[in-house]
């Protein structure tokens, strides 16, 4: 990446970034400092980011970063936000951390309406603890506790958190699914995504990303998997929540 | 901000509601809780007192959130406090274990109830080692055992000033009794006793238009051993910097005493009367009570001990958790004459600490029961 391309709010202290060769997280968060670039939101930004592969963006960006524990960014980034309102608050987390460990914090934010912006890495394993079964696993994806694939009949369906969250959030919270695979749609999502918190709604982006490592993909199939299994199953684009739809 | 308390009155009121009038007091900006017997009071008196004043609460999904969302509130420089018990201490030790590694001051009052598990609602002081050692870490935490309402306000005031200055998680810890029963107070404005605001400041960065800062990031993950050692040793160095100026007790006796009766909260009350009645009919017995409960006050309890013979009896509602740390606070000199009236789960009155401590066989007995 060129220092041109660059987003501005990126620490270059800590770059190269420590993500995995072929690890869409890198995407994931060009597009955010785009974003917030773009915003001029650098100045009151918080950036937290959970245990998993998240952990590693802990000093990602100029402004303020932390890491919490796993599951746990969504919880203390409405604390923060509600202590202190001036802020704008991102939690940063991976489907096991959003969508397992940590869904009770997801749905229970999503209802209330916390002003957060919650960006939410979706690559389909638990790669940081070596390739286990998420709950975004596909049907029939092997992984190390699927290694014959994942069975619907004993672990159900992949988890959608977007379309599960539709239902339960005030009708102007924002809720999308982007990809890597477009990364200038993706920071259009994520800007969005903070301009709701600053009108002071939920707001929640999921990422396909990649993780080949896992995956033990080379470039072409890790491309496919992504373009291809993901996002049949998880298809990208805005979802309406259904209180908007409703009315 | 309005003043809350704006001079000193006697009021008859709960435990409970004498924690959230002092987190008031305090200046405390936000409480963050979730419901569990029997510190729910809290939470109600704060949810009717604070906003008015304009102070935040939220009741959260979990303990889990609960302990975070007051993390993410201390982080951005405000005041912030949790109120717990039972199970739900044991949920909080996640969010607790955090605060230790990165040095958060949280304030969290623990009303203890009966454990394991769900047991009662009502009362125990079976929470001392969670409270004290709980996570998967070092203990590097500041507990103040209360025994009366008066402590409540005054170690609930004090936690939040501590917890701030030390940068160490702080407990108020109490229990059911405490929570639930009534007594007589005197509350008070800290200020007009020459205690100031709360020492708080942002940990990460407030809003920061124009400003140049350097780059501030928090982690709590490290990539080898010796990164986080060097961690771990700094927080141990400050610890036991700052315990001398932290350790409190209550003493109440004299040299050539025959036996040292210890217990803390609200047993320490009942022990207290115990050794005064018993004093009166001419038995040379001490009392010592801690307070703070980490760090312990060892050498104040080596010093009782040496004053009783190094006779001691501990009474707990607990089957050894205070016992513990008397063992290991005596145990450069040993523990002659050990004995233990631990009553898990339940209460301990005056009249049976009396009683044990006349006859030593009753003890045995009633343990063999």
């Amino acid at each position: 990446m060129s220092e041109l391309s660059m987003p501005r709010c990126w620490n270059k202290e800590s770059k190269p970034h420590r993500f995995c060769p072929g690890c869409g997280h890198g995407l994931v968060l060009k597009a955010l400092g785009l974003a917030v670039d773009e915003l001029g939101l650098a100045e009151r930004l918080i950036f937290a980011c959970d245990i998993g592969c998240s952990l590693l963006a802990w000093d990602f960006f100029t402004f303020p970063c932390m890491q919490t524990h796993h599951g746990r960014t969504i919880p203390v980034m409405v604390g923060l936000k509600r202590a202190s309102p001036d802020l704008v608050a991102v939690a940063y987390m991976g489907d096991g951390g959003g969508y397992a460990i940590g869904l009770q914090h997801l749905i229970s934010s999503a209802q209330r309406n916390d002003p957060v912006t919650t960006i939410l890495v979706n690559n389909t394993v638990y790669a940081m603890t070596g390739g286990q079964m998420a709950p975004t696993t596909l049907p029939g994806q092997k992984t190390e506790t699927t290694p014959f694939g994942r069975d619907e009949a004993g672990t159900g369906r992949p988890f959608k958190g977007p379309e599960t969250l539709a239902a339960v959030v005030h009708p102007q919270a924002y809720l999308s699914r982007g990809t890597v695979a477009r990364v200038p749609r993706l920071k259009k999502m994520i800007q969005k995504a903070l301009e709701r918190q600053l009108q002071g709604h939920f707001a929640f982006v999921e990422a396909l990303s990649t993780c080949p490592v896992n995956w033990r993909t080379n470039a072409a199939a890790t491309w496919s998997f992504l373009e291809q299994e993901m996002s049949s199953y998880y298809p990208p684009g805005e979802v309406a929540p259904a209180a908007r739809r409703e009315a | 901000m309005a003043k809350v308390i704006t001079e000193e009155y006697r009021d008859f009121i709960t435990g409970n509601e004498t924690v959230a009038r002092a987190a008031l007091a305090a200046g405390a900006d936000y409480m963050f809780g979730y419901p569990i017997t029997p510190q729910n009071e809290i939470m109600h008196h704060w949810r009717r007192l604070a906003p008015p004043q304009g102070r935040g609460f939220l009741q959260t999904e979990d303990e889990l959130s609960a302990g975070f969302a007051t993390l993410g509130a201390i982080i951005s420089g405000k005041a912030a406090f949790s109120a717990t018990a039972g199970p739900g201490t044991v949920l909080f030790q996640e969010p607790l274990t955090m605060a230790e590694m990165m040095r958060l001051p949280v304030v969290v009052v623990v009303q203890q109830r009966g454990g394991p598990s769900t047991a009662t609602v009502i009362y125990s002081q079976q929470e001392l080692t969670l409270t004290c050692f709980g996570g998967n870490g070092e203990g590097l935490r500041l507990v103040y055992s209360t025994c009366s309402h008066q402590e409540l306000y005054d170690y609930t005031i004090k936690a939040f000033h501590n917890a701030w200055r030390y940068r160490f998680p702080t407990f108020v810890l109490g229990d059911g009794y405490q929570a639930k029963m009534r007594e007589a107070l005197q509350l008070y404005d800290p200020r007009q006793r020459g205690i100031g605001p709360i020492p708080t400041e942002p940990i990460l960065g407030s809003v920061r238009a124009g400003e140049k800062e350097p780059l501030v990031h928090l982690r709590n993950s490290f990539s080898v051993e010796e990164e986080l050692g060097e961690v771990l040793e700094r927080h141990l160095a400050d610890y036991a910097r700052a315990a001398p100026a932290l350790v409190e007790h209550e003493f109440y006796g004299e040299e050539g005493g025959e036996l040292l009766v210890v217990a803390h909260g609200i047993v320490g009350r009942a022990a207290r009367q115990a050794v005064q009645e018993l004093r009166l009919s001419g038995r040379r017995i001490n009392f010592f009570r801690p307070i703070s409960l980490r760090p312990f006050p060892e050498k104040a309890l080596r010093r009782a001990l040496q004053q009783s013979g190094g006779a001691v009896l501990v009474a707990e509602s607990a089957e050894g958790q205070l016992g513990n740390l008397v063992r290991l606070a005596a145990s450069e000199e040993g523990l002659p004459d050990y004995r233990s009236f631990y009553r898990p789960g339940v209460g301990i009155t005056a009249e049976e600490i009396k009683e044990a401590v006349l006859n030593e066989r009753a003890v045995d007995a009633a343990l063999l029961e």
